[in-house]
């Protein structure tokens, strides 16, 4: 055999093994998908919209109070987590830019990123729950903030550091004060990044179980009260999968679906938003 | 000393025992130079890379006051006041001194936003006047009408030297009594470089300029004035057909003649 001959032989077999593993990883991805596709579809109905939960057996029941103390946890996460977290990004970039104060803070929100979300959950159940003496919707979306803030703190730095210095410098040549180079100029170049960092931020969070039984913990029926105890997609996901009644794992494919398809349609929206940007 | 000949009287800006240092630097990039930048009329600023052209232009609006540890010292003389006193006030030292860029500082919004900009910074709410004012400078700045339809269109879809002309028709909007071009057409093609060229000779009638470049073909083209510098200090100012003809210092000389740099 020559030498190109060996060349070409390693090189066939590298392809074939890395398009191997390539395959298997994504069968695996389209298998959990269909799986849930096929099972979650089959389960929904409108009933699901309609109607709380209710014993094994019953023919109304449904994942109302899921749904939306789901949406309400996380849109009051959403509301802390955003500002806090693009105000941070913002000081990281634009005042305190390579201080030593900045490279500290952009380390510990590194390491809160990677923390385990169950941690966090706990966290806020000493701060939060163990005070307050009950479960809480407040005390779900505090934790889901905590898990938002780095995440958004960290894409909306980098996003800012994107934007051209001398952006900034032309604006503070025409006599613009340094909030208004911010807020008029910086921001706007960084939009669809930040935008997308927020998104994707929430798809996060959205899935999150742990941090949510101990802070938010559950409750079968409709509840809008976030200082009471309060019910979301995940927690009733896992509570109704482990269930042995048939119906009601009927009704935990039914949320992992819901679930799935919100936080597959944020990713989608947010990678959208970056491709027009760099489509422009 | 720098040999400085043949200055008019009239002068915008005095620049006097004027010293620079960057942070972390530990000489003076910039080392008690002295000159006087004529009213309206184009000054060039050339030099080999590091000279210290830019750096001083961009002392003339304070830009270097945006990164910190920088220090001044001497005085350049604006309106009588000495513009780098720590009192001074940036945003209106900075309304009256323009600048345009090496690359186009197009902002992303629209191309009527990016030249209404400097006019509502300094409060201009009036509708009409805004649009009054905008139309001028973009006459001005000789791009009305390339841009006349597509106003509310983003300035970042407009081509390189047309961003150019947009951002010199934002600087003239605010009536500056001052420009400052920082080698604004290196990054341009040689038809857009002609067009800026002639936009600068008659913005002159208006605004004084202070224009480095590291293209002597275009300081000789377009400026009244030229300044020689070298490592940090004013070689030689004078008349820019003078210097290029007739110049006085041997430094000069071989800077022009393309013994170095």
């Amino acid at each position: 055999m020559t030498h190109t001959q060996k060349r070409i032989m390693t090189n066939n077999i590298v392809m074939v093994l890395s398009t191997l593993s390539a395959l298997l990883g994504l069968g695996f991805l389209f298998w959990i998908l269909g799986v849930l596709v096929f099972n979650g579809i089959e389960a929904l109905n409108m009933n699901i919209f309609i109607y709380e939960g209710a014993p094994a057996g019953y023919e109304e029941s449904g994942l109302k109070q899921a749904l939306v103390g789901q949406l309400l946890i996380v849109l009051y996460a959403t509301a802390v987590g955003v500002p806090l977290g693009v105000l941070s990004g913002t000081y990281l970039s634009e005042y305190g830019q390579s201080s030593k104060l900045s490279e500290v803070i952009r380390d510990i929100s590194d390491i809160m990123m990677s923390a385990p979300s169950i941690v966090i959950g706990a966290f806020v159940y000493a701060i939060i729950v163990i005070p307050m003496g009950h479960f809480s919707g407040y005390a779900g979306a505090a934790a889901l903030a905590i898990i938002m803030v780095p995440i958004i703190l960290r894409t909306t730095d980098d996003m800012l550091q994107l934007v051209p210095s001398t952006l900034r410098e032309a604006a503070f040549a025409l006599g613009a004060p340094k909030y208004k180079v911010i807020i008029q100029v910086v921001y706007r170049g960084a939009k669809a990044g930040i935008l997308t960092g927020i998104l994707l931020a929430i798809a996060r969070v959205a899935g999150e179980t742990a941090p949510l039984l101990f802070t938010s913990f559950n409750d079968n029926f409709m509840n809008t009260d976030m200082n009471e105890a309060m019910a979301s997609l995940t927690v009733t996901m896992y509570n109704y999968a482990t269930s042995p009644y048939e119906d009601w794992q009927r009704l935990g494919w039914a949320a992992a679906f819901i679930l799935s398809m919100f936080i597959l349609g944020l990713n989608i929206i947010g990678r959208l938003f970056l491709l027009r940007k760099r489509g422009q | 000393m720098a040999t400085i000949v043949n200055v008019p009287e009239e002068k915008i800006l005095h620049v006097n025992h004027f010293e620079f240092t960057y942070a972390g630097s530990d000489t003076p990039n910039i080392k008690t130079l002295s000159m006087p930048i004529a009213k309206n009329c184009i000054t060039a600023l050339i030099g080999p890379s590091g000279c210290g052209k830019t750096t001083l232009l961009r002392a003339f609006n304070r830009m270097h006051d945006l990164y910190p540890g920088n220090t001044y010292a001497g005085e350049i003389l604006f309106e009588g006041r000495n513009i780098l006193d720590t009192k001074e006030d940036l945003i209106a030292l900075r309304s009256k001194i323009g600048m345009i860029f090496q690359k186009p500082t197009a902002f992303p919004m629209s191309i009527f936003d990016n030249v209404a900009y400097g006019l509502r910074l300094q409060g201009i709410k009036n509708r009409s006047e805004v649009s009054d004012r905008v139309e001028k400078a973009l006459k001005d700045a000789a791009i009305w009408k390339e841009v006349n339809s597509r106003l509310k269109h983003d300035a970042n879809g407009l081509s390189g030297g047309q961003q150019q002309r947009l951002c010199i028709a934002r600087a003239i909007a605010v009536e500056p009594e001052i420009l400052l071009f920082d080698e604004p057409t290196s990054a341009l093609d040689p038809i857009s470089t002609q067009g800026i060229e002639i936009l600068v000779s008659e913005l002159k009638e208006r605004v004084s300029i202070v224009i480095v470049t590291h293209n002597m073909q275009q300081a000789a083209r377009v400026s009244d004035y030229t300044g020689f510098m070298y490592l940090g200090e004013l070689i030689e100012l004078g008349r820019t057909e003078e210097l290029f003809v007739t110049p006085k210092e041997k430094l000069t000389e071989e800077y022009i003649t393309g013994k170095f740099g």
